[in-house]
């Protein structure tokens, strides 16, 4: 038996074959072989993209994890360039106690860098800083024989196509950003539950250009006059104290059950309970950063929770003008199915624009949260993508597992460029799936 | 802040212990074979924190170049306060039995290539009073098992080595540390089939290893349930150890 890989949401269940990297100078002979035995292959990073654009079309892919370098660094500028395979939770342990922090981070400190610049993710300062891809200088691509230097500047089509490019333009060797400089570790946050959605869009209206971060959490339960009810998080990189990081000790779920641990029942005692604790007034505290980035993170393996079946996260982003509208419909239809999970998010994002060609973000509001996987899904998600379509939204590749080729296609006009420059060698079952 | 010497520095094990070491501000001797693994690992030391990163090329299995490689460390760091014995290959053991030359080369990569240095390094050690030489063997040598028993022999001439060495270099102030690695996910062990469960990310590993020379453990068998498995597995009698597989 040798080693299987999976996305992350564990669906669609297609292992993958990995062939190990574990310094640069091995990459193009592995990937020559890899492609000679099997036509195309992926790079795999952590595996933290929920369902199959991290997997590749031939069930093949190069691991890169090992690429884990720090190559060069100025401390005084803050600029930073490490090899793909670094992980944001090793960078972020050596540049928090020399006063820097990521200028943009998902939901998740184990991604590599590789894997931020190829789904250009986003957090919760996008209506300031914009995606991942806003901070990046320059990466190394080796693709089709040749090692290429790509910037704004050189290589410029290369460089927009690669950022949010799903890992298809070539191997992204290394990653060279610029940090954001911070003056302690802690997070000074406000915190507030809200009753509807309309009330999550007056505090967001009133808090977000006030602050850094900004982030809801949403009750997908909560039906009637409680639709959209959830709690409000604003914060800020505490401007004293000290820049020690507190390392958290890690849980681990140790095994995948049967079936999901997550359903209508835990679900609903959960919510409440969530909801409860946080406060009816806007009140403010403070508290370390790995909590307020990533509370999921102290949970290792996770997604095991959802049984063998997996899971799928649904993220979209409405359009400005339409969220308001939209966001209602969306959420009623998901309380009504009665599925859905604790992981419900809401966010505003700003109109920074990304120089990614296939960026997920767009001025408006983006909602994500995860479902069992269950065959009721499609029809569920069917009913979902038909108003996510109306609005004029889309959904973000890096989560999906579903999406049809004409929504994609509708949604990423910019995709045909991408295809253009895509290195024959690499392919993912994502692609596969909505381009042919 | 620690003067300190790794052979084999560009192994999954070394460089993680490496890292530790360096975000402690350590200054670090690099010996491994190839150059260019050698430099990118050293980049990557100094801008994790080590205060000096020096380098030095060597084949472990170059026997004349080891008193050479000792000057230079001892030039660079002037004294040594840790040493840690890394390298090593994990052989092909149906190829080994096929041909003995072979057997030979990767009995000496792993035995011969370590006793040749730690007996170089021993008396500098001596000389010196002070310091930790840390090598690392394996839970393999501990039984000679059908599936692994070049490799298991090497490993068990180095515990034996590091045995008889512990107890003299301890009368002058010398701690000599084994270490007892179990399944860990490194280069070496790539490709292999191991049972996840049992299989330790080389962080953890290297975490106990610094710990351990901290703590100057004599034997560290490392994820430390291995010393239960070992318990075990040392306490099968040979009628039936013979009718295993292992």
């Amino acid at each position: 038996m040798t080693e299987a890989l999976y996305s992350w949401g564990h669906y669609p269940d297609a292992p993958q074959h990995p062939t190990h990297c574990h310094w640069q100078a091995e990459v193009p002979e592995r990937l020559q072989q890899l492609v000679q035995a099997h036509g195309s292959t992926l790079v795999f990073g952590k595996g933290r993209s929920y369902g199959d654009s991290c997997l590749a079309a031939s069930g093949q892919v190069l691991a890169l994890q090992g690429l884990d370098r720090l190559i060069a660094v100025d401390w005084a500028q803050g600029i930073i360039r490490a090899e793909a395979g670094l992980t944001l939770q090793a960078l972020l342990a050596m540049i928090i106690p020399r006063g820097w922090f990521l200028p943009v981070t998902p939901g998740t400190q184990f991604v590599t860098l590789g894997g931020a610049v190829a789904n250009d993710v986003h957090g919760k300062n996008h209506h300031r800083r914009g995606t991942f891809a806003n901070h990046v200088q320059r990466f190394g691509l080796w693709r089709q024989g040749e090692y290429l230097s790509c910037s704004a500047t050189e290589q410029p089509e290369l460089f927009a196509a690669t950022l949010g490019g799903l890992g298809l333009t070539g191997i992204i060797l290394w990653v060279e950003i610029r940090l954001l400089p911070i003056q302690a570790s802690q997070i000074d946050y406000k915190v507030v539950r809200f009753d509807r959605l309309s009330e999550f869009f007056a505090l967001s209206a009133a808090l977000d250009h006030q602050h850094e971060y900004s982030v809801a959490w949403v009750d997908c339960l909560a039906r009637g006059d409680n639709i959209g009810r959830g709690v409000f998080m604003v914060g800020d990189h505490a401007p004293y104290g000290s820049l020690a990081r507190e390392e958290r000790s890690k849980l681990a779920v140790p095994c995948t059950p049967p079936i999901s641990l997550i359903n209508s029942l835990s679900l609903k005692a959960f919510n409440q309970l969530y909801w409860r604790i946080h406060p009816a007034q806007l009140t403010a505290r403070r508290g370390a950063y790995e909590p307020f980035f990533y509370p999921l993170d102290r949970l290792l393996a996770w997604n095991r929770m959802y049984g063998r079946r997996g899971f799928q996260q649904y993220q979209c982003v409405l359009p400005e003008a339409q969220a308001e509208a939209a966001l209602p419909e969306l959420l009623k239809v998901i309380a009504e199915a009665g599925q859905g999970s604790f992981l419900a998010v809401l966010k505003r994002c700003g109109d920074l624009v990304s120089p990614g060609l296939l960026s997920f973000p767009m001025p408006g509001t983006s909602l994500a949260l995860d479902f069992p996987q269950r065959p009721q899904l499609a029809t569920l998600f069917t009913r979902l993508d038909a108003l996510v379509r109306q609005a004029g939204g889309r959904l973000y590749p890096a989560k999906d597992a579903h999406m049809s080729r004409a929504d994609f296609q509708q949604a990423y006009p910019a995709w045909q460029q991408l295809e253009a420059l895509r290195d024959p060698a690499l392919n993912s079952r994502f692609w596969k799936r909505v381009t042919t | 802040m620690k003067r300190i010497l790794i052979i084999g520095a560009t192994s999954g094990i070394a460089i993680a212990c490496a890292r530790l070491w360096a975000a402690q501000g350590s200054s670090l001797f690099l010996v491994a074979r190839q150059t260019e693994k050698l430099q990118q690992t050293a980049e990557d030391l100094r801008l994790r924190g080590a205060a000096a990163v020096h380098l030095f090329v060597m084949d472990a299995n170059d026997q004349p170049a080891h008193a050479q490689m000792l000057q230079a460390a001892l030039a660079a760091l002037y004294q040594i306060d840790i040493a840690l014995i890394a390298h090593g290959s994990l052989p092909d053991q149906s190829a080994c039995e096929q041909d003995a030359v072979l057997a030979v080369r990767e009995f000496a990569n792993n035995a011969t290539s370590s006793i040749a240095l730690l007996t170089v390094l021993a008396n500098q050690f001596e000389r010196q009073h002070c310091g930790t030489l840390a090598v690392i063997s394996s839970v393999a040598g501990e039984r000679g098992r059908p599936t692994n028993y070049l490799y298991g022999s090497a490993k068990a001439a180095v515990s034996a080595f590091c045995e008889g060495l512990r107890a003299r270099l301890f009368k002058v102030g010398v701690h000599v540390m084994t270490i007892k690695p179990g399944f860990v996910d490194t280069p070496m062990t790539q490709g292999l089939a191991l049972p996840k469960l049992l299989l330790a990310q080389p962080e953890q590993v290297a975490r106990e290893i610094v710990q351990g020379i901290e703590r100057k453990t004599c034997v560290l068998y490392t994820p430390k349930f291995w010393a239960l498995i070992m318990l075990a597995v040392r306490n099968i009698p040979q009628s039936l150890f013979k009718r295993l597989n292992l």
